[in-house]
């Protein structure tokens, strides 16, 4: 608790204490009973009424100040002195929880993106010494031992070591790095001691980008936190002229009808509404929501830029993924290796790594990788590449030719057409066949649970989009479960295809786009949600998306959808609840069934119980 | 020019009366006030003396709620 806070409970514990003594004692003249019981009002009230007391005088009439004040006076003036105190008391026992609970969650998210560091180690004449990561320039080479954060980001220039990257990503499996690795600030560095030669000012850092990004998500408002305050705006005021005229024209009525006016009861009546009316309850918590549910995603390695990207993500019906490095890793591997009669497989692929060793080409890369033995570029001689169809080389005395389909048949070597689907090499060997070796990009393992994950939290339409074959699309398409495809798409395609989709979908409805931040900033940017994702490291990422995945894993646009719901459900309940008991203690306590003691409940437990619901967005799983 | 000052307000809807009356200043192009976070970003018009500004901001949030707080 804070000394403010502090304060305020000591004023509520006292005042509480006297009111309770002063019910118990009896005391029958009620000039010395109203003197004793100002004394508990003004402990708890005092504030209250001098703000109420600054706000008429600096022209904001209407406030919950405001309302607090009237109300309590008025039931003073009117006799009801333990009403008037317990309302006061009560009023000021919810701010005191409101407060308590706001600074609560402040930390608890804190305490979720512990990540800031706060020192970083320089060797100096063979002592370390801790400096402030802010004053350590470009190219300076920091020490991280086992245990500390890394302060800054930067490329390991000595040492090696097992990186905890779980505050940044939300992933629990550690990362090892090497000497020559680049490494981001934000990890835990876990076993050994790390020189860091550092690449970027701390303020550039990616620890800091991400603190600042979180810090600043609450400043992009929801729809529902601007509707809550036009609200506000106008309900007060027009609550208190309710009051006012509950006040008036019963009793006016009644002497015109020549009725008694019951001045009295109707007073205490509006008296009544003023304490239900005010609005703490839905002001509070709202914002309170949003910022449990960016904070909670938070620490699942997904960072929402916005409140109101929060709020537009659970209303997303589309979403469209690029394929290459969203749903693939976008690294090409050999799938399958088909070997004709008399060749083995472990031949196959020796030949076509050799003939293409000379090449760059992603290709030629995942051939070598799928070799996995050093290559002696001495037996290769006389390379000979045939751009768009393949290569051919003299393989230890053999002529060997490694291509696509084109380059068999210009050669005119009958070849064999694979059944599965990908990349095809070709290999002939002095003019004979000797097999295939397909190659393709590999779903991601989480992909296909990821795109379920989506359906099952409500989204229509799944689409692909890809500048890939037909075939290989389709495939993919049809292994994930993604509704549309659309392949051999140009980047500038895809921002047609985009908005083609923008177009068709309803006014409610959102689209969001998925891609990998590299090449796609302007559907990124084109799209309701831009979602970027492995963007851990990748500043460009980070700029043009409104949601970013730190790692690579497409689970977590489900995650994100489900954190968005959950906060947007309990947005929702907040406001329902909240509206619906207080003008229903309204309509009640303006025909009189509603007592004060039933106006405290509507608006402060009111209060306890919407805080104590947003404060849930906070554990979102 | 954008600026980030760390404030200090009680509730959330006297952030709301604190961004208005932010707004209203002369020399503030737009302000924002986030209440969980205890923030305010001020977007200050071109040309505008930043220190000057800030003091009649904070000036006019002290009208509207007596007990808040900008860092400056």
């Amino acid at each position: 608790m804070t000394k403010k806070q502090k304060k305020v409970l000591i004023r509520i514990i006292t005042a509480a204490i006297l009111v309770v003594v002063l019910c118990l004692i009896s005391v029958e003249n009620r000039y010395i009973r109203l003197a004793l019981f100002l004394v508990p009002y003004l402990i708890i009230g005092y504030d209250i009424l001098r703000k109420a007391v600054l706000g008429i005088v600096n022209g904001q009439v209407f406030d919950e100040n405001f309302l607090m004040a009237l109300a309590t006076v008025g039931a003073i003036i009117l006799g009801e002195y333990v009403e008037g105190t317990a309302v006061m008391l009560f009023y000021q026992i919810g701010e005191l929880f409101q407060s308590y609970a706001v600074g609560k969650s402040r930390r608890n998210i804190s305490a979720l993106m512990d990540i800031r560091p706060d020192y970083a180690n320089i060797e100096q004449d063979g002592q370390l010494i801790q400096v402030d990561p802010d004053d350590v320039e470009i190219g300076t080479v920091i020490v991280v031992q086992p245990g500390e954060k890394l302060p800054i980001d930067g490329v390991v220039t000595c040492g090696s070591s097992t990186l905890n990257t779980s505050a940044l990503t939300g992933e629990s499996l550690p990362r090892e790095v090497h000497e020559g690795d680049e490494v981001i600030s934000g990890c835990v560095n876990l076993t050994g001691l790390l020189h860091i030669r550092t690449t970027k000012e701390f303020g550039e850092s990616t620890v800091s980008r991400i603190l600042e990004l979180v810090e600043n998500s609450s400043m992009k408002k929801s729809k529902s936190e601007n509707f809550i305050t036009r609200f506000a705006k106008y309900y007060t005021p027009a609550v208190c002229i309710g009051a006012l005229a509950l006040a008036l024209l019963p009793p006016i009525i009644n002497l015109l009808l020549g009725n008694p006016a019951n001045w009295q009861q109707w007073v205490i009546r509006a008296l009544t509404t003023l304490v239900i009316s005010c609005p703490c309850a839905l002001v509070i918590s709202i914002p309170l929501s949003f910022f449990g549910g960016i904070g909670g995603a938070s620490s699942k390695g997904v960072l929402v830029k916005g409140s109101n990207y929060l709020e537009a993500l659970s209303e997303t019906k589309y979403v469209v993924c690029d394929k290459t490095g969203t749903l693939t890793k976008g690294v090409f591997e050999v799938t399958h290796i088909e070997a004709a009669e008399g060749v083995t497989k472990e031949a196959l692929l020796e030949m076509a790594a050799y003939a293409e060793s000379y090449s760059n080409h992603p290709i030629s890369k995942s051939l070598k990788e799928a070799y996995g033995k050093t290559i002696d570029t001495a037996r290769v001689s006389d390379v000979e590449e045939i751009s768009g169809h393949g290569v051919s080389a003299v393989i230890g005395g053999q002529k060997v030719s490694a291509g696509n389909t084109r380059f068999m048949k210009m050669l005119g070597i009958p070849y064999e057409v694979p059944q599965n689907i990908g990349t095809e090499v070709h290999v002939a060997v002095d003019g004979r066949y000797a097999g295939y070796i397909l190659i393709s990009d590999i779903v991601k393992p989480g992909a296909g649970a990821a795109i379920a994950g989506l359906k099952a939290a409500g989204v229509s339409q799944v689409v692909m989009l890809t500048g890939d074959t037909k075939n290989v699309a389709e495939a993919v398409a049809a292994e994930l479960g993604v509704d549309v495809v659309k392949s051999g798409l140009l980047p500038a395609d895809k921002v047609a295809e985009v908005e083609r989709l923008l177009a068709l979908k309803g006014e409610k409805e959102r689209l969001a786009f998925v891609g990998d931040g590299i090449n796609d900033a302007p559907v990124l940017s084109r799209a309701d949600i831009g979602i970027a994702m492995g963007a851990l490291g990748s500043d460009a990422a980070i700029e043009a998306a409104d949601i970013v995945l730190m790692d690579d894993d497409p689970a977590k646009i489900a995650t994100a959808m489900n954190i968005s719901r959950k906060t947007i459900r309990i947005v929702h309940q907040n406001i329902i609840f909240a509206l619906v008991v207080k003008f229903a203690c309204l309509g009640l306590g303006a025909v009189g069934f509603v007592n004060m003691w039933w106006a405290i409940f509507a608006d402060v437990g009111v209060m306890i119980i919407a805080v104590l619901n947003a404060t849930r967005t906070l554990k979102c799983t | 020019m954008k600026k980030t000052y760390k404030i200090e307000v009680d509730c959330a809807a006297c952030a709301a009366k604190m961004e208005a009356a932010a707004n209203k200043t002369a020399g503030v192009k737009e302000a924002t006030v986030a209440f969980m976070p205890q923030k305010m970003k001020v977007e200050f018009e071109e040309g505008a003396d930043e220190s000057a500004v800030m003091a009649e901001v904070l000036k006019n949030c002290k009208k509207v709620e007596s007990d808040c707080e900008i860092f400056l």
